[in-house]
């Protein structure tokens, strides 16, 4: 591996952490197209900083980019509690608007600024050892990496500072407003941070893919785990793990690795939601098909129970009739007696089926319970 | 501005015109989609869909080495509507909610567009110059065998908005209702979402991603505030998209390096914004006007109907009492004055001497009939 290779990789990784931590509270909160709404508006907001200090490189650009990140949620605010419009059209209205007004911007005074929209839009991080970082002429290693190792560093203490406060307003706004927490302060920091992420990530991947960087590895973790500190590792985990992946996949490849990160990002997810322990996809189905057999037998159990030594017993309570009285398929029929069988709630006496003592107790609490 | 030349430009300049038509036919049909989509709550679908046909368009020129509107068109359907089954998948069998998921499919197809895209830049030939164009779109450059496309494929959407309006209605307001009335509703929800991602797809092209989610959005938001009737609100809805259109692409004209797309956007915007403010009935102003008239009053009737207790307890209904003893009473000590002029303005009250007041003979009447209405006291 080159120096460069190892830097763009280092990049990738402090990147991807420093976007998925905000992340993970803008999942719980349900407030990830706000992300998506910021990373577009964030523009508006280097564009204005722009006119002010005429300099491309100026720390300023970010703080600007975080105003009009802050500006973004404040108007969805407003235009939401007016009950005009419901969220969702409230986010679409504004972003696209400022972004506009960002576009038209740039384009009116194109000779001014040497901005590309193509290039904020999609960024890319090959480029990003090039720019280095010198103290008194002395190269100490690529800008970016400091920008976003910084975003990383303020993130980090934002979530371990106010680490309890999060957490309460994720999970129960109303109640953390009713002890006296002042959630929707804490959103509003929230949000600066995540313009602030937004646009220290914007000239590293894109700003389409920040959004990716952010919302994909949480909404994973979301899939493995109910533990919120868990939530976080599990997110800054596969933040990495996509980083390096994608590096290497964009390297064989020949292809932009900013993507390449989000392809990986992507197919993990596509993994753990088909795959995962409890809420996966096939999992679920596995669950399902096993609540029907259980409940089958139980069915079963009370049929035989409801008809135990009465006259038509003979008639009720036959193998061969089962799938006739309790409308089952042949096949599903013989699945639920195989089951039966093997948990000892029946036994076969003759060609009929009899409770077990462990069977007769199923079906009499089912009764006792309906 | 020269708004002759302009008129002129529009009937006679043949890039003007046809932008324009593009524009407008947009507008209408993104229009009347939008609404449906914000009834839905699905308005930031329009955003996640025209993201996620970016790899839809880099694989059919892939695969099909072509790059005529048809070709790159269907490319982005099938992407588009890949990335809304995936997008229902996810919120069907997941705790993963719609706006996660969105913003998962939204920039998960967009990432792998952007490798696609990068892998398509490698080739030799430099016949994928301008690919990229179909994302951020450049509605100046249109042509007339787009106008032509929009057309066809936007007045079939139309159509059939028209021939299922009734299913389309009911599915919008209550899905519920609808299933329960017997509709297909999982064939129709379907089928409305195919529809959106039709209007998206075929204006991305022409005018890019965030026009496209803008003209989804702002001109229902626009019409909604004007009507409680969902054929106005479309035909209005449809109106302001299309004027949004072609006054986009007029006033964008007047000045060079002034961008068509985001021009239609701000107009959008800005009828909406106008709408979510003036609109009767509904609007903020319109509202806090009637917020603030109700407000008055209430306090006024409740420092009459102090005026009337504290009266009756001298046997006298028009017994006089000093202001500061109805200011004692009040919750609003401050606007005890300012009721007691506007009960007088009425004619209720009166006053009596100095600082005294008395309910008229009308006055009490007025308390009498609030109390047999309300059974207050």
């Amino acid at each position: 591996m080159s120096l460069s290779q190892i830097e763009i990789q280092l990049i990738a990784i402090v990147t991807a952490a420093a976007c998925t931590l905000p992340g993970v509270f803008l999942v719980l909160q349900r407030k990830t197209m706000l992300s998506d709404a910021i990373s577009h508006t964030v523009l508006l907001g280097i564009v204005l900083a722009f006119f002010v200090v005429r300099d491309l490189a100026s720390p300023l650009l970010i703080l600007g980019a975080g105003l009009v990140g802050v500006l973004t949620v404040s108007l969805v605010a407003v235009i939401e509690r007016t009950r005009l419009v419901k969220e969702d059209t409230a986010i679409g209205l504004v972003f696209t608007a400022l972004f506009s007004i960002a576009i038209i911007l740039i384009s009116l005074y194109a000779g001014d600024i040497h901005l590309d929209v193509d290039a904020v839009l999609v960024g890319e991080i090959a480029f990003a050892p090039f720019d280095r970082f010198t103290v008194m002429g002395l190269d100490i290693g690529p800008k970016g990496l400091y920008v976003m190792g910084g975003i990383l560093c303020i993130n980090l203490a934002f979530i371990l500072l106010f680490y309890k406060e999060l957490k309460l307003t994720s999970f129960d706004a109303v109640l953390a407003a009713s002890l006296g927490f002042a959630p929707g302060l804490l959103h509003y920091v929230l949000m600066g941070l995540v313009s602030v992420t937004v646009v220290g990530a914007f000239e590293v991947v894109g700003s389409v893919l920040v959004v990716a960087l952010i919302v994909v590895p949480p909404a994973t973790a979301y899939l493995i785990t109910d533990r919120l500190n868990r939530m976080l590792f599990y997110s800054v985990a596969i933040g990495t793990v996509s980083a390096i992946g994608g590096y290497w996949l964009a390297f064989l490849l020949d292809v932009s690795i900013s993507g390449s990160m989000v392809v990986v990002s992507g197919i993990i997810f596509t993994l753990v939601f088909i795959f995962a322990p409890e809420r996966g996809l096939l999992s679920g189905i596995r669950n399902q098909r096993r609540q029907k057999i259980t409940f089958a037998l139980t069915m079963l159990a009370a049929h035989l129970l409801n008809h135990e030594n009465t006259p038509i017993e003979r008639s009720e309570n036959r193998v061969e009739s089962l799938g006739e009285h309790l409308r089952w398929s042949p096949s599903f029929a013989k699945k639920v007696l195989q089951e039966a069988l093997r948990s000892e709630t029946v036994y076969r006496y003759e060609d009929l089926l009899r409770l077990t003592d462990r069977g007769r107790e199923m079906a009499n609490q089912r009764f006792v319970q309906s | 501005m020269d708004w002759a030349k302009i008129i002129h430009d529009l009937f006679f300049d043949y890039t003007v015109r046809t932008v324009a038509t593009g524009s407008t036919l947009l507008g209408i049909v993104s229009g009347v989609l939008g609404v449906f989509a914000m009834l839905r709550r699905q308005s930031l679908l329009g955003d996640t869909v025209s993201h996620a046909a970016l790899p839809g368009v880099a694989l059919a020129f892939l695969l099909l080495n072509s790059k005529a509107p048809l070709v790159l068109l269907l490319g982005a359907m099938t992407a588009g509507w890949l990335g809304m089954l995936a997008l229902m998948a996810i919120v069907r069998n997941t705790r993963i909610k719609l706006d996660s998921a969105m913003a998962l499919i939204l920039s998960v197809f967009f990432g792998f567009g952007i490798v696609l895209l990068s892998y398509t830049q490698r080739l030799p030939d430099a016949s994928q110059a301008g690919l990229n164009k179909f994302l951020f779109g450049q509605a100046a450059t249109m042509l007339e065998a787009d106008v032509i496309t929009i057309g066809i494929l936007g007045g079939i959407a139309l159509l059939l908005v028209i021939v299922l309006w009734k299913e389309f209605k009911i599915l919008s307001f209550d899905r519920d209702y609808a299933a329960g009335l017997g509709f297909p509703v999982g064939v129709l929800d379907i089928l409305l979402t195919t529809l959106l991602v039709t209007a998206i797809v075929i204006g991305l092209q022409a005018v890019g991603v965030i026009l496209m989610s803008a003209m989804v959005v702002a001109p229902a938001a626009a019409a909604r505030q004007w009507s409680d009737r969902l054929w106005v609100i479309v035909v209005l809805s449809a109106g302001f998209g299309a004027f949004s259109g072609v006054s986009g692409v007029l006033i964008s004209g007047t000045r060079t390096g002034l961008a068509t797309g985001p021009t239609i956007v701000v107009i959008a915007s800005t009828i909406a914004l106008l709408s979510l403010l003036f609109a009767p009935n509904r609007g903020v102003i319109f509202t806090s006007f009637r917020d603030l008239k109700n407000k008055r009053t209430m306090r006024a009737e409740t420092v009459i109907q102090s005026l009337y207790l504290l009266a009756k307890q001298h046997g006298d209904p028009q017994y006089p009492h000093a202001e500061a003893v109805l200011r004692t009473m009040s919750a609003n000590p401050l606007s005890v004055k300012r009721s007691l002029k506007h009960l007088e303005s009425n004619g209720l009250v009166a006053n009596v001497h100095e600082s005294r007041w008395a309910l008229t003979a009308q006055g009490v009447l007025h308390v009498e009939k609030l109390v047999a209405r309300r059974r207050f006291l």
